[in-house]
């Protein structure tokens, strides 16, 4: 199974540029599938982003947040070749994880 | 006795008619001659856009837009579909042969030629309907035509084929004339509760506002086919396209892959000739 996440990290000048885009449903728990039962709420709780083990981004995420969420940020004190984790935990528990190089 | 006036008049309106109505009752079709007058038809209306740039839709119309979609492009909504769509398209299946086996060139850049007119069948045969053809020839079940998997297998074919221009052929059979205007005649024919045709939207209003849209026109629509859009959340094939367009102007969608929609995007396919395939796309 291929990783729901994809992660770009671009260092220009003093500044790394990070834009991710993330495989996930994000159910808000409102919307009624097809035989008209509830989808149950699923959606991402809680995303890091962590620079050499240090936590440069952290999000609490609730039902509001579109399916596939992608997200860009920049942050200063990367620099190129160095570790970019990215890691997301969801409401039942479900988690991944993608260690990506600053370029 | 004396002829009325206006009957002499009325009888000197049809001496003049009467020779127009004797010329040749129908002329017989020209799909090279259509497609010209198509292509400039829209060369004319925008003359800021480049030709390729027909392609890219709403993009090609308003310049936040392509800001937007730009910037989107760097990391595109349809990649995730792209990937499915590749290991999909090399697995095999139970009988251990693959897609690659039903399509020449082992279905790799090979989108801009569909759909294509079977003389065997005599009829035309989408990209859609030939992928289902295979599963079902190789004992698998068909997929949906509207999105998921087949939006995926779709995706990655029309990837391999990105920049090589549509080359739509017209044998010379009549039923392929008849089929090239049979979607003709659909894409202008006026339906549903808002009495739209296709072409009231995507050729006589391209880049205006339709509540917040802003509309494609329909040179190269098909040409980004699949779509990740994200009022859907999700990908779509030219199947979906075709439906939710029907429906939006409230009326029946046909079946997907109906002979009429498979004539339907004949015709527009056709008239795109020349345009390179950009899809898979992604649009608001």
């Amino acid at each position: 199974m291929a990783s729901s996440i994809r992660v770009r990290a671009i260092q220009n000048g003093d500044v790394t540029d990070v834009q991710t885009l993330i495989q996930h449903p994000m159910d808000t728990g409102l919307i009624k599938d097809a035989k008209g039962e509830l989808i149950p709420a699923h959606f991402i709780q809680q995303l890091t982003f962590e620079h050499n083990g240090k936590t440069v981004f952290l999000a609490d995420w609730g039902t509001a947040v579109s399916k596939d969420p992608y997200v860009k940020f920049a942050f200063k004190g990367g620099a190129k070749g160095d570790d970019l984790k990215v890691s997301w935990v969801d409401n039942k528990g479900a988690t991944d994880s993608l260690t990506a190089k600053i370029q | 006795m004396r002829i009325h006036p206006a009957l002499s008049f009325l009888a000197a309106v049809l001496a003049l008619v009467a020779p127009a109505v004797a010329a040749p009752a129908a002329e017989k079709p020209d799909p090279a001659a259509d497609a010209k007058a198509f292509q400039d038809f829209f060369r004319k209306k925008f003359p800021q856009v480049k030709f390729e740039d027909f392609v890219n839709g709403p993009y090609s119309m308003n310049e936040d837009m392509r800001k937007q979609w730009e910037e989107k492009e760097q990391f595109p909504p349809y990649e995730f579909a792209l990937e499915a769509g590749k290991e999909m398209f090399e697995k095999p299946f139970k009988n251990g042969k693959t897609y690659a086996d039903c399509f020449a060139n082992g279905g790799i850049g090979i989108r801009q030629t569909y759909p294509y007119f079977d003389d065997k069948e005599g009829k035309v045969v989408t990209l859609e309907l030939a992928l289902n053809r295979c599963r079902e020839a190789n004992g698998e079940a068909p997929y949906s035509y509207v999105k998921d998997e087949m939006a995926a297998l779709t995706a990655y074919m029309a990837y391999t084929s990105r920049g090589k221009p549509f080359d739509i052929k017209i044998p010379d059979d009549p039923r392929a004339l008849e089929a090239y205007e049979r979607g003709k005649e659909y894409f202008y024919t006026r339906r549903g509760q808002l009495n739209f045709s296709c072409a009231s939207c995507h050729v006589q209003n391209p880049g205006e506002r339709i509540r917040a849209e802003i509309l494609a026109p329909a040179l190269g629509i098909l040409n980004a086919m699949p779509i990740y859009r994200s009022e859907w959340s999700g990908m779509g094939t030219i199947s979906r396209r075709f439906t939710t367009c029907n429906s939006q102007i409230r009326g029946v969608p046909l079946e997907p892959q109906s002979e009429e929609y498979r004539d339907l995007e004949y015709y527009l396919s056709y008239v795109s000739n020349g345009l390179p395939i950009s899809g898979p796309g992604a649009r608001p």
